[in-house]
């Protein structure tokens, strides 16, 4: 099959809705003339214009205010929010307008809004440029998040997210737009909600998503000359969780690590965690664990920003200490 | 303002500082010694020398991503500030803040900020501070033109202008925010009317001459410090890099910026201070070695110096 960056697979994804539906518009900051900070709408803008691709002035809370008007009357609007560390400057559109309005209004209205932004550490900028704030929008009903690891996941949920008639929050990682994947040719849709088990094995369920599945697919690589079986479940969308397919997996490991970037204080795999708790306790032989980012803003210093995020070797000694090994 | 020969010395070290201090992270960022980028303030350094130069040691100033130059023209240590952007443990915040970070309380300086517009607050604020302490002192906030944008422009300076606060507010207005020129993001092109809908008094200035922003600004200064209130002054100027190192800067053209570096700011007031006998072209040959020379040390001391311990990931969260 062939292979393409993560970043030309959200850029197909784009191209291949705004030919399929002519309601499909982006706007955001840099998207046009530019690209986008990271390359995602390059030559969108050159194709279609100022009606299909609009610059917008550096104004978040308006960029997605904007876009869930046009959602609610016609239009299937695709966002651009550059950092998630912006979304602070966005989150009372966000959380009190997009999220809750069609629940308000009785459920006489559809927001078929898709805000995508990208995440993550990984390029020493900083505290204002490096967040994972995915727990924040997961605590917020209403929406549903999504964070793809791979170029075919990354294609086929962003089609999903924009053909999908709630708001969806579609969260890609600055440090993946350059990896490599086979991405099918044609048509394909990935369901939004749905887990997938990329890596099966016997010992520990190990759940993550984003960058993270990548260390831990090298974790997997390291344990498995250890005798170490991990079976690795990217969740690709956070909200709604796919507690069907976390908890089989659980059922038949009986033991489970969440690996994820964020901070670890209420950060996702405390929610996780909590609901495997709740659902699957007695099927547990340890208690889960969290490998997970500190509970610091991200520094800049090269050597600290790796420290505050999870590495290939935690992941490891986590599943080693959870086997007794 | 009559221009002597100390602060000529003065004005011209500084921007030059700021011009080597760019051009020489430019290079660590092509030889990947310096990681993460920076937002470069070649070509606007009469700006923020020339407004800072009028503030008393006390005053304070607000930056921005693009915050190098202000840092330098309030009193920074060059050895401090390159370390700082290479993530070293004896930059002036410790390698913590970064490039986008970069401040020095001790020193007034408010601090560089990631987030556009984020500094429009912190600025505000300081200015409700001084009024309550009665301390007399000026909070100069800069920002670019894109800023103007967000939310929080409108919302400070209608606070400001409600409460008559000491700050005055430089738009630099180098054209383009990103890649998004003015023309494409801003509703008004004049951006000296923005402060109307707030009753502030605005002013314009040409952003690369020095002397001129040195006026401009003390006028507003003195005028925030008799207890008259806010203004907003628009700073025309230019930046010279594109916005990130991998910027083909597609949305501006060649002659464009050859425009704009003919008007290059210390060469106007370099051959100016000639010109008028104030400076000689010997003295500004020594200026600028003494320049290459400080840079090449800041360079040097932030190489050798090591990488901040482990712990200290956890430390400075909390008073
Ligand atoms: C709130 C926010 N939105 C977007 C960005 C990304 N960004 C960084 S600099 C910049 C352009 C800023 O333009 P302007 O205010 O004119 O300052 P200049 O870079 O021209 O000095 C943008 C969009 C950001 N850092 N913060
Ligand atoms: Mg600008």
């Amino acid at each position: 099959m062939r292979e393409i960056t993560y970043r030309q697979a959200l850029n197909e994804a784009l191209k291949e809705e705004m030919e399929r539906d002519s309601s499909v518009f982006l706007l955001g900051e840099d998207i046009a003339i530019y690209g986008g900070a990271y390359g995602v709408t390059v030559d969108l803008w050159k194709k279609y214009g100022d009606a299909r691709v609009l610059d917008t002035p550096i104004s978040e809370n308006a960029i997605v205010g904007v876009g869930l008007g046009a959602a609610l009357t016609g239009m299937r609007p695709v966002a651009e929010i550059m950092y998630i560390d912006f979304i602070g400057l966005c989150m009372e559109q966000l959380n009190n307008q997009v999220a809750k309005i069609r629940y308000m209004f009785g459920g006489k209205c559809k927001v078929p809004f898709t805000l995508r932004t990208e995440g993550g550490a990984g390029r020493t900028l900083g505290a204002h440029h490096s967040q994972s704030l995915e727990s924040w929008l997961m605590h917020i009903p209403g929406i549903k998040v999504v964070m793809p690891s791979t170029p075919s996941d990354a294609k086929g949920l962003l089609k999903s997210s924009i053909r999908e008639d709630n708001p969806v929050v579609f969260i890609e990682h600055k440090m993946l737009y350059n990896i490599k994947g086979e991405v099918p040719e044609g048509e394909y849709t990935v369901p939004i909600g749905v887990a997938d088990i990329k890596r099966t094995g016997k010992d520990v369920t190990v759940l993550t998503y984003s960058r993270m599945y990548h260390f831990c697919m090298e974790a997997a690589g390291i344990l498995e000359k250890e005798g170490i079986d991990i079976e690795v479940v990217d969740l690709r969308t956070l909200l709604p969780l796919d507690m069907e397919t976390i908890l089989k997996s659980v059922r038949k490991t009986n033991r489970v690590i969440i690996v994820e970037e964020d901070c670890k204080t209420g950060g996702t795999g405390a929610e996780i965690g909590m609901k495997i708790t709740e659902e699957a306790f007695d099927w547990l032989d340890a208690p889960v664990v969290r490998v997970a980012g500190a509970d610091v803003p991200m520094p800049k210093s090269p050597v600290l920003e790796k420290l505050a995020i999870p590495d290939t070797k935690r992941i490891c000694d986590a599943a080693r200490k959870i086997l007794n090994k | 303002m009559k221009t002597d020969r100390d602060t000529a010395t003065r004005l011209l070290t500084q921007m030059m500082q700021i011009r080597q201090f760019e051009d020489k992270i430019m290079e660590l960022l092509a030889k990947n010694i310096a990681e993460g980028g920076s937002h470069l303030y070649a070509g606007m350094e009469a700006v923020a020398v020339g407004a800072i130069s009028v503030l008393r040691n006390d005053d304070y100033i607000t930056s921005t991503h693009r915050g190098h130059g202000h840092a330098i023209a309030k009193d920074g240590d060059l050895n401090a500030l390159m370390a700082e952007i290479l993530g070293k443990k004896t930059g002036v915040c410790k390698g913590k803040g970064g490039s986008l970070h970069l401040a020095d309380v001790s020193k007034g300086n408010l601090g560089a900020n990631g987030i556009v517009a984020g500094s429009l607050g912190i600025a505000t604020g300081a200015g409700l501070s001084v009024k309550n302490r009665k301390s007399g002192q000026v909070i100069v906030c800069f920002f670019g033109d894109g800023a103007t944008n967000n939310g929080i422009f409108f919302e400070c300076l209608n606070m400001a202008s409600l409460w008559k606060l000491p700050v005055v507010y430089v738009c630099e207005n180098n054209l383009y925010g990103m890649s998004v020129s003015v023309e494409r993001a801003c509703a008004v092109q004049d951006l000296t009317k923005k402060a109307v809908a707030f009753d502030m008094k605005s002013d314009c200035v040409d952003g690369q001459d020095v002397l001129a922003v040195r006026d401009t600004v003390a006028k507003w200064v003195d005028y925030a410090r008799n207890g008259e209130g806010p203004s907003f002054i628009v700073a025309n100027t230019y930046r010279y890099y594109g916005h990130s190192r991998s910027d083909p800067r597609a949305y501006r053209t060649r002659e464009e910026e050859k425009f704009w570096r003919e008007r290059d700011p210390i060469k106007i007031f370099s051959n100016r201070m000639v010109e008028q006998a104030i400076l000689s072209a010997e003295d500004v040959k020594e200026v600028e070695e003494s320049v290459t020379k400080s840079i090449e040390e800041a360079v040097d001391f932030a190489m050798k110096s090591p990488f901040p311990e482990p712990e200290e990931l956890y430390t400075d969260l909390y008073a």
